[in-house]
């Protein structure tokens, strides 16, 4: 079963997408890439994801995933050998909490921050650095969030240790700072090193340009 | 008594699911009642980071949002399993679980909350991701199959929770003749013994979706 053929839709530049990237490598998983254009869908992705019509989705065999929480923990649980999640249930609900923590709370405080303007800029950074705390803290001393291993919550993670930090650089404000995240950054540059994750990056210079066409007079946020 | 903890409110659909998974599994457990409007010390300690129920207190140890302790539940006790055990079958649970909480809760809020031009609007938008539910459903008694399962639990809400938000929000959206399937899914849910002790009484509901209903509106009209 778990030969079967694995094909992934996804974008280059999609944090989402790089997620089940980054799962599959970990994994050592071979697959088909299929990338996307979002603003002509393939038949095959409104075939395949006909409820949201979004990437990332996961073909395995005959098998359709869509969401990236859903593919990561499908992943897991398909492929043996390395974990991805915790095996034991109290430190795999812990690891489900702060990866909806970052999708739910986190990505969209921060994208808010980098999409404001004047006045409210400065409510929106503080509103999100405060759950970067909250990441910082969880953080601790260890390496990763998975402790000396990546795992679910690094990444889900994998906005902030990259993207982050070009929409930053493109609308000059100041989330994700040494002064202020210090282990928060320090894993940040353990994460994209990693062997897994390393691959699965879009290139800068790509993404500065997109993040300055879509951040140059917008105020809305598109990532 | 004292080793499985649950934090939450009567009237709360997200600690109505984990009191169904508890009890579905056979688990003693105490239940605390919240009063949200003045935290307790004990909630603010054991969910520091977003202050809400439920929370699941095992040996001391917690566990917050209700899908995770759903599945937290699921791997510590195996009687009465609540998600398959295919990889693949659980990934569609899931996904139809996040779709639930996202698309068809939203949409039915909106469709609560909306008022004059916009109620029909918001109607019609809620009945869109009902439709998918109601396709979910077809050939089997419960989501789960024969019995009761995690979707079952993610969804249960649609019984008596939705009923009486139609009531206080003046629309119609869980009608026999337009789900017919759902509508008798609704039914059979809320008769099973497990389900029924954990139904709020609808007195309960209509006070706090009253208040719900008032609240939810004097935001979207401050909204800039």
């Amino acid at each position: 079963m778990a030969e079967e053929e694995v094909k992934l839709y996804g974008t280059w530049r999609s944090p989402y997408s790089r997620r089940v990237e980054i799962a599959l490598k970990l994994k050592g998983v071979q697959h088909k890439y299929y990338e996307e254009d979002l603003t002509n869908k393939s038949p095959a992705l409104l075939k395949y994801n006909p409820v949201h019509k979004k990437i990332p989705v996961l073909v395995h065999g005959e098998k359709v995933i869509a969401e990236s929480h859903v593919i990561l923990e499908y992943i897991d649980e398909t492929w043996k050998g390395y974990n991805i999640l915790p095996k034991d249930p109290c430190e795999k609900a812990k690891a489900r909490f702060w990866a909806r923590f970052i999708d739910e709370k986190c990505i969209p405080a921060l994208k808010k921050a980098c999409a404001s303007i004047a006045e409210e800029r400065e409510k929106a950074v503080e509103e999100a650095c405060e759950l970067l705390q909250l990441l910082e803290d969880e953080l601790k001393h260890k390496k990763y969030f998975g402790g000396d291993c990546i795992g679910l919550v690094d990444i889900v993670a994998n906005f902030i240790s990259h993207w982050l930090k070009v929409v930053q650089e493109v609308v000059g404000v100041e989330l994700l700072t040494i002064k202020k995240f210090p282990r928060l950054c320090e894993w940040s540059e353990h994460f994209v090193c990693h062997h897994a994750v390393k691959d699965c990056l879009p290139p800068k210079e790509k993404l500065l340009a997109v993040f300055h066409s879509h951040y140059g007079s917008a105020t809305t946020s598109k990532c | 008594m004292g080793e499985v903890k649950l934090l939450g409110t009567t009237q709360s659909f997200p600690c109505a699911r984990i009191q169904w998974a508890l009890k579905l599994k056979g688990v003693e457990y105490e239940f605390i009642e919240e009063d949200l409007g003045n935290k307790s010390s004990l909630l603010r300690k054991y969910n520091p980071v977003h202050k809400k129920v439920p929370v699941l207190v095992h040996h001391d140890k917690p566990i917050a949002e209700s899908l995770v302790i759903l599945e937290y539940i699921d791997e510590t006790w195996k009687d009465n399993p609540l998600l398959p055990q295919d990889p693949y079958d659980k990934a569609v649970a899931r996904f139809w679980a996040k779709f639930a909480d996202e698309k068809v809760l939203i949409a039915v809020w909106g469709a609560f909350t909306a008022e004059g031009e916009e109620k029909e609007k918001a109607i019609k938008s809620a009945l869109e991701p009902l439709a998918y539910l109601e396709q979910q459903i077809e050939g089997k008694k419960f989501f789960g199959g024969e019995k009761i399962g995690y979707f079952d639990l993610v969804v249960g809400w649609l019984s008596q929770w939705l009923n009486v938000m139609e009531e206080v929000g003046g629309m119609k959206l869980l009608e026999a003749e337009r789900f017919p399937l759902l509508h008798e899914w609704g039914q059979n849910f809320i008769q099973a013994p497990a389900i029924r002790e954990c139904i709020p009484p609808r007195e309960k509901l209509v006070e706090y979706f009253h208040f719900s209903l008032t609240y939810g509106r004097s935001l979207a009209a401050n909204k800039p």
